[in-house]
C-alpha cells in the first residue's frame, strides 16, 4: 500500500484528504493545546522562570505529539483496524523487552532506550490495548460476547501486560489498563454479573495480593489512609501536597509565586505533583478551569464515541477517552490526598515525553473515529460503504 | 440488513452503558471539584498557616553590648570588629584540600582542624561552619588575596568584647564568657551560639541592662533549611552605655604604679560624693583572653596562682589595718571623754597581768599626748587610752567609719572584714573576751580585718566629716535628645547626699591635724613619703600589720628585719590618706601584701597616687551627661 492510501482509501472514494482536513474536530485540537499550554506555563514556573530545562523540551516533544496527533486523526480507521493487533503484540514485545534490557528510572523499570528516544512501553499499551480490544469487541456478536470462553481471550489481552507492569513494579499502570479494559468490557456488552463476578473475586484475594506489595507500595496506602501519621516520613508528600493545594485558596499566590513549589517543600512539581502547582499559583480558579477542560475534552471523546457507527470506532473513542479520564481523575486525587501516591502523571500537563506522545496520539485516534464515524467495517475487517 | 439490524442493537446496548460510564466519570469529576472546593475554600486558612510554618523561621539578632565608659566618656569596655573565617561545604568541594591551603596562610591548629571536619561532616551542606575567630588584619588581607584557591571560604564579621585597657580594669570591670548551662534563664538570645554574658565585676554586675535588647529577623527558608531572603527584619536595642565613676587615666597611673609590688590594692575616691576614681589591685589579668576563651591551662594557672590574679583585692582582700586603726581609738576616747592632752609615759612597753605589750618603738616614746601618739603612731598610747574606753565603744566607732561590714560597693564579691565585740567573740569563738585583746585591736591587729575599700571610706570620712559611701557607677549615658539629668562639674541632683557623722567636728580636726603631722611634720612617720607640692598636700597615717607573732625568745634575740624574712612571712604595708590636707577632696588607701613597713613602702605609692589625682582633679573637670543612676541599679 502506498502512503497515499493510507489517508485516501480508493475503496472510500466519497471522503477526500480535503474534506477529513475539514472534519478535524477543531475544537478538540484547541482544548489539547490550551492544555498543554497551561503545562507548558507550569513548567516554566516549576524552573523558577525559565523554558530550560523543562518547557522548552517540553514544547518541543508537543510539536511533534500535534504532528502525531493530526497524522493519527487523518489515517484511515480501518488501518488502525487491520494493525491493531500488531500494534498491541509490539508494544507487548517492547513490555517485555523493558523486562530484559529496561533502564532503571524511578526506581522501577520503566524506560527502554531506543537510542533516540527513551521509550515507556507501558504508556504505549494503554493504547495498544484499547486498540485491541476494540477490535475483539468489533468481531464478537451479541450472542457472542455472552460465551464466556469468548472472553477467555480478551482477558488474556488484558492480564498479560497488566502482569508485566505490575512486575516493574508500577501499580498506577497495571490499574489503569485494567479498568480502561474494563470499559471497553463493559460497553462491548459483557453480562453485568460477570463484571459483579470480578469485582467480588477481586476484593476476596485483595488481603492475598497485599501481601505481594513491595514496602513502599505498602507504605502508600497506608499513608493515604492517614497522611498526618507521619509528617515526615512516607506521608511527607501527601501532606506538602495538599499544604500547597489548600494554600492557594479561591485566587492562589500569583503565577511563579508558589511557596510551597518554589521552596522545594512539594516534590516532584515538574511531574506528577504539577497540579499541586497550579492550584497554589492560581487557586481554585485555576484549578476548576483546569478541570473544566479536561472536562469538556471527555465530552468530546463521549461525543465522538455516540456518533461513531461502527463497534470498533465506539469501544475505541470509549476505551481511549476512559483512559484520559483515568489519567485525570487518579493524578488530580492523588495530589489532593484523596488517593495513594501512584506515580500517574497529569496528561499534557506533567513532563513526560512518553506520555505526551501517547496521549497526543490517543487524542488523534478518537479524532478519526469521529472523521470516519460513518465508515462501516464487517466483523471480520472488511469495509463497506 | 441482518448485520446492520444487529449493529443497531449493539449500538443501543454501548450507548445505554456508556452513558451510564459517562455518568459516573463526571460524578466522579464533581467530587474532585468538591475537592478542590474544601481544599482551596473551608480548609485554605489552616494549610496557608501550615505553608507559612514551612518557609517563615524568626531569627533573633543579638544586640550590640552597651560600653562602659569612665566618668569622661572614655571607652573601657567596647565591641571591636571580630574577622572570623568561615567555611561552606558545598563551595569547598574538597574541605581538606580547602583546609590544608588555609592552614598555610592563617595558624590553624590541630585541635581546630578536626573539629572543622567534624562539624561539617555533621552539618548540612550549606551551613557555615566557623574555621577561626579573631583573626588578625594581616591574616584576614591574606585569605581575601587568596580568595580564588580557597573556594567556599569566606571572611565574616562579628563583635567582641574589647578591653583596651586589658588587665589595668580588669577587677573593675570583669569579664563576659560563653553562656554556660546554669546561667539559662530561658531567655533564647542565651542561646543563640556565641553569645556572651558578663561574668564578673560590672560586666556580671550591670549585665542585663549592658545586655540589650533582642531584635528579630523573619527569613524564608527552603525545604532544607536554606535561607532564601529575609522578609522583615526589626533591630534590636543597644544595651546601655554605662558611665563609673572611675578616671580612666588615673586607674591605670594607679595600677602602673602598682606593678613594683608582688601583691597591693589601692584605693582612690572623692571625699564628699563617694566616687571612686581608682580601684587597682595587683596581680591582674587580661580579661579580653576570656572572651577568646582560655585553655584548660590558663584557666589552671589563674586560678592555682598563690597570689590569686583572679581575687580584686581592694573588696574582697581582708587585712588587719595595723595602725591606720588608732584613729577609731582615739574618737572612741575622745567621745568617752578623754581629752586630748590626756598624757602616757611610753617607756616602749606595757604590762597587762602578766603579758608584755611592746611598743613598735623598743626605748619608747616618753611622754605622749592624742597629738603625738598619732603623730608617732605609739602604741602604749593607744594600749592604755583602749582599756579606759573598752573595745565595744571602739568597735561602735569603727562601724560608724564604714569598718566591720559590706560598703555596698556595685561589685559581686565585697567582704566584710570584721571588727570585735565581746558578743562577737562570744558568738563566733565562744569564749569571753580578754582584756588584753582590747589591746591588740587597739593597734589594730587580731581579730580585726579591714579592706582596701573599707580603709578608704573610712578616710573619706574622716576628712569630710559626712557618711559618704563609696559608688563605681554614675549612671547610663545620655542619649543625645534626651536632656541630662546630671551637668555641670559633678553636682547635681543624680550625686547622692550623705548625712553628718554623729562625731563633733573639734574631734575630726584633733584626727586631721594628727594625720597632718603624720606626713608633714619633720618627725612624722611618713615624713619621706609628703607631698612637697605647695597645696597639694596629704594627711596620712601608716599602717604595718604582723602577720605572724613575735615570740618571747625571738624579741630577745633581736626582731628579725622583715628582709630577711619569706616573702609570706613578711608584715602587710598599709597606708591611709586624704588631700589636700586643709580642703580634703580626695582620699586613698593602700595595702602592699608582705610589703614591709607602711611608711616605707605603702605611703610612697600613696603620695603618687595622690599627687596624681590632684593634677588631673577628676572631681574638678566636667563629666559625661547622664541619666539617672536609680535606672540602671533596678535593671542590674
Amino acid at each position: 500500500m502506498m502512503p497515499a492510501d493510507i489517508f485516501l482509501s480508493t475503496r472510500n472514494p466519497e471522503i477526500t484528504l480535503r474534506q477529513k482536513v475539514w472534519q478535524l474536530n477543531w475544537g478538540m485540537v484547541l482544548l489539547v493545546c490550551l492544555v498543554a499550554g497551561v503545562g507548558f506555563a507550569m513548567l516554566y514556573s516549576a524552573a523558577n522562570g525559565s523554558f530550560k530545562p523543562w518547557a522548552s523540551a517540553q514544547m518541543m516533544r508537543f510539536g511533534l505529539g500535534f504532528a502525531i496527533m493530526i497524522v493519527a486523526a487523518l489515517v484511515d480507521i480501518r488501518f488502525w483496524f487491520r494493525y491493531a493487533y500488531l500494534i498491541y503484540f509490539g508494544s507487548l514485545a517492547l513490555l517485555g523487552a523493558v523486562e530484559v534490557m529496561g533502564d532503571i528510572g524511578m526506581g522501577a523499570q520503566r524506560w527502554i532506550d531506543l537510542g533516540i528516544v527513551r521509550l515507556q512501553p507501558s504508556e504505549m499499551m494503554k493504547v495498544a490495548l484499547v486498540l485491541a480490544l476494540a477490535r475483539y469487541f468489533h468481531g464478537l456478536s451479541g450472542e457472542d460476547v455472552g460465551r464466556p470462553t469468548l472472553l477467555l481471550l480478551p482477558l488474556g489481552l488484558v492480564l498479560a501486560p497488566a502482569a508485566l507492569v505490575m512486575k516493574q513494579p508500577d501499580l498506577g499502570t497495571a490499574g489503569m489498563l485494567i479498568l480502561a479494559a474494563g470499559a471497553v468490557f463493559f460497553c462491548g456488552g459483557v453480562r453485568w454479573w460477570k463484571f459483579a463476578l470480578v469485582v467480588a473475586a477481586g476484593v476476596a484475594s485483595g488481603p492475598v495480593a497485599w501481601q505481594f506489595l513491595h514496602d513502599y507500595q505498602k507504605d502508600r496506602v497506608m499513608t493515604f489512609l492517614n497522611p498526618e501519621n507521619d509528617p515526615l516520613g512516607a506521608g511527607y508528600h501527601t501532606l506538602q501536597a495538599m499544604i500547597g493545594f489548600g494554600s492557594g485558596a479561591v485566587t492562589g499566590k500569583g503565577f511563579m509565586q508558589g511557596t510551597q513549589s518554589h521552596l522545594n517543600f512539594l516534590p516532584e512539581k515538574q511531574t506528577d505533583f504539577i497540579f499541586t502547582m497550579l492550584a497554589e499559583e492560581f487557586g481554585l480558579v485555576g484549578s476548576v478551569t483546569l478541570l473544566g477542560l479536561y472536562f469538556l475534552l471527555l465530552c468530546y471523546g463521549f461525543a465522538i464515541a455516540f456518533r461513531a457507527r461502527n463497534q470498533f470506532a465506539r469501544l475505541l473513542a470509549l476505551g481511549l477517552t476512559t483512559n484520559l479520564f483515568l489519567y485525570v481523575f487518579i493524578n488530580m486525587a492523588m495530589v489532593m490526598g484523596a488517593f495513594p501516591v501512584v506515580g500517574v502523571p497529569l496528561p499534557l500537563v506533567s513532563y513526560g515525553g512518553t506520555v505526551l506522545l501517547t496521549v497526543m496520539a490517543s487524542m488523534g485516534l478518537v479524532m478519526s473515529c469521529y472523521i470516519h464515524r460513518d465508515v462501516r467495517i464487517s466483523r471480520r475487517g472488511s469495509a463497506e460503504a | 440488513m441482518l448485520q446492520k439490524n444487529e449493529d443497531n442493537e449493539r449500538q443501543r446496548s454501548f450507548s445505554r452503558r456508556a452513558l451510564l460510564l459517562g455518568g459516573a466519570q463526571s460524578l466522579l469529576l464533581a467530587g474532585l471539584a468538591g475537592r478542590m472546593y474544601y481544599l482551596q475554600v473551608i480548609e485554605s486558612d489552616r494549610y496557608r498557616t501550615l505553608a507559612e510554618d514551612n518557609r517563615i523561621n524568626l531569627r533573633l539578632l543579638p544586640p550590640p553590648r552597651g560600653r562602659i565608659l569612665d566618668r569622661f566618656g572614655l571607652p573601657l569596655a567596647s565591641n571591636r570588629q571580630n574577622f572570623r573565617v568561615v567555611l561552606v561545604r558545598e563551595h569547598a568541594g574538597d574541605v581538606e584540600r580547602v583546609l590544608n591551603a588555609l592552614a598555610q596562610l592563617i595558624t590553624l591548629d590541630d585541635h581546630d582542624y578536626k573539629r572543622v571536619l567534624r562539624e561539617v561532616s555533621r552539618k548540612r551542606s550549606f551551613v557555615p561552619v566557623t574555621v577561626r575567630e579573631n583573626l588578625t588584619w594581616d591574616e584576614v588581607s591574606r585569605v581575601e588575596v587568596n580568595g580564588p584557591d580557597l573556594p567556599g571560604v569566606t571572611i565574616e564579621m562579628g563583635q567582641i568584647r574589647d578591653y583596651p585597657f586589658a588587665d589595668s580594669m580588669a577587677h573593675v570591670l570583669g569579664y563576659v564568657a560563653a553562656v554556660a548551662e546554669r546561667d539559662l534563664t530561658g531567655d533564647p538570645l542565651l542561646e543563640l551560639p556565641g553569645f556572651r554574658i558578663g561574668k564578673n565585676g560590672i560586666e556580671q554586675k550591670y549585665d542585663l541592662a549592658l545586655r540589650g535588647n533582642a531584635g528579630t529577623s523573619q527569613i524564608e527558608v527552603n525545604a532544607y533549611g536554606r535561607v532564601i531572603r529575609e522578609l522583615s527584619r526589626e533591630e534590636g536595642k543597644t544595651g546601655d552605655e554605662l558611665v563609673l565613676t572611675l578616671d580612666g587615666g588615673l586607674q591605670t597611673f594607679a595600677h602602673q604604679r602598682l606593678l613594683g609590688e608582688t601583691s597591693a590594692s589601692a584605693v582612690v575616691m572623692n571625699v564628699e560624693n563617694g566616687d571612686i576614681l581608682a580601684l587597682a589591685s595587683v596581680p591582674s589579668y587580661d580579661p579580653n583572653a576570656f572572651n577568646i576563651g582560655l585553655t584548660v591551662k590558663q584557666w589552671n594557672d589563674l586560678i592555682n596562682d598563690p597570689l590569686h590574679p583572679l581575687t580584686n583585692k581592694a573588696v574582697a582582700g581582708l587585712y588587719a589595718p595595723g595602725s591606720t586603726f588608732k584613729m577609731m581609738v582615739a574618737l572612741a576616747a575622745l567621745k568617752a571623754g578623754i581629752r586630748p592632752d590626756y598624757k602616757v609615759f611610753c617607756p616602749g612597753y606595757m604590762t597587762l597581768g602578766t603579758s608584755r605589750f611592746h611598743c613598735w618603738k623598743k626605748h619608747g616614746h616618753g611622754r605622749v599626748d592624742m597629738h603625738e601618739g598619732l603623730q608617732h603612731s605609739c602604741d602604749v598610747y593607744f594600749y592604755d587610752i583602749s582599756r579606759k574606753v573598752g573595745i565595744d565603744n571602739i568597735a561602735a566607732m569603727a562601724n560608724a567609719f564604714g569598718l566591720g561590714d559590706r560598703v555596698g560597693i556595685d561589685l559581686n564579691g565585697e567582704m566584710g572584714g570584721v571588727i570585735p565585740t565581746r558578743d562577737w567573740k562570744l558568738a563566733n569563738i565562744g569564749e569571753a573576751w580578754q582584756g588584753g585583746e582590747t589591746l591588740i585591736a587597739a593597734i589594730g591587729q587580731g581579730f580585726v580585718l579591714t579592706t582596701p575599700l573599707q580603709l578608704a571610706t573610712m578616710v573619706a570620712r574622716l576628712a569630710s566629716g559626712i557618711q559618704v559611701t563609696p559608688r563605681l557607677t554614675r549612671g547610663v549615658r545620655a542619649d543625645a535628645e534626651a536632656p541630662p539629668i546630671e551637668g555641670g562639674a559633678g553636682q547635681g541632683v543624680a550625686v547622692p547626699q550623705f548625712l553628718p557623722l554623729d562625731v563633733p567636728l573639734e574631734h575630726l580636726k584633733i584626727m586631721r591635724d594628727g594625720m597632718d603631722a603624720v606626713s608633714n611634720h619633720q618627725r612624722g612617720t611618713a615624713y619621706g613619703a609628703r607631698i612637697k607640692e605647695e597645696g597639694f598636700e596629704l594627711a596620712g597615717k601608716t599602717g604595718t600589720a604582723q602577720v605572724r607573732r613575735i615570740s618571747m625568745a625571738e624579741r630577745a634575740a633581736g626582731v628579725t628585719k622583715n628582709e630577711q624574712l619569706p616573702w609570706r612571712r613578711r608584715d602587710h604595708a598599709l597606708f591611709v590618706a586624704f588631700a589636700p590636707v586643709h580642703k580634703p577632696r580626695y582620699a586613698c588607701a593602700v595595702v602592699v601584701e608582705h610589703g614591709g613597713g607602711g611608711s616605707a613602702v605603702a605611703a610612697p605609692i600613696a603620695r603618687d597616687i595622690l599627687l596624681e589625682t590632684q593634677r588631673r582633679d577628676p572631681s574638678g573637670r566636667r563629666s559625661l551627661p547622664i541619666v539617672a543612676t536609680s535606672q540602671v541599679a533596678e535593671r542590674g
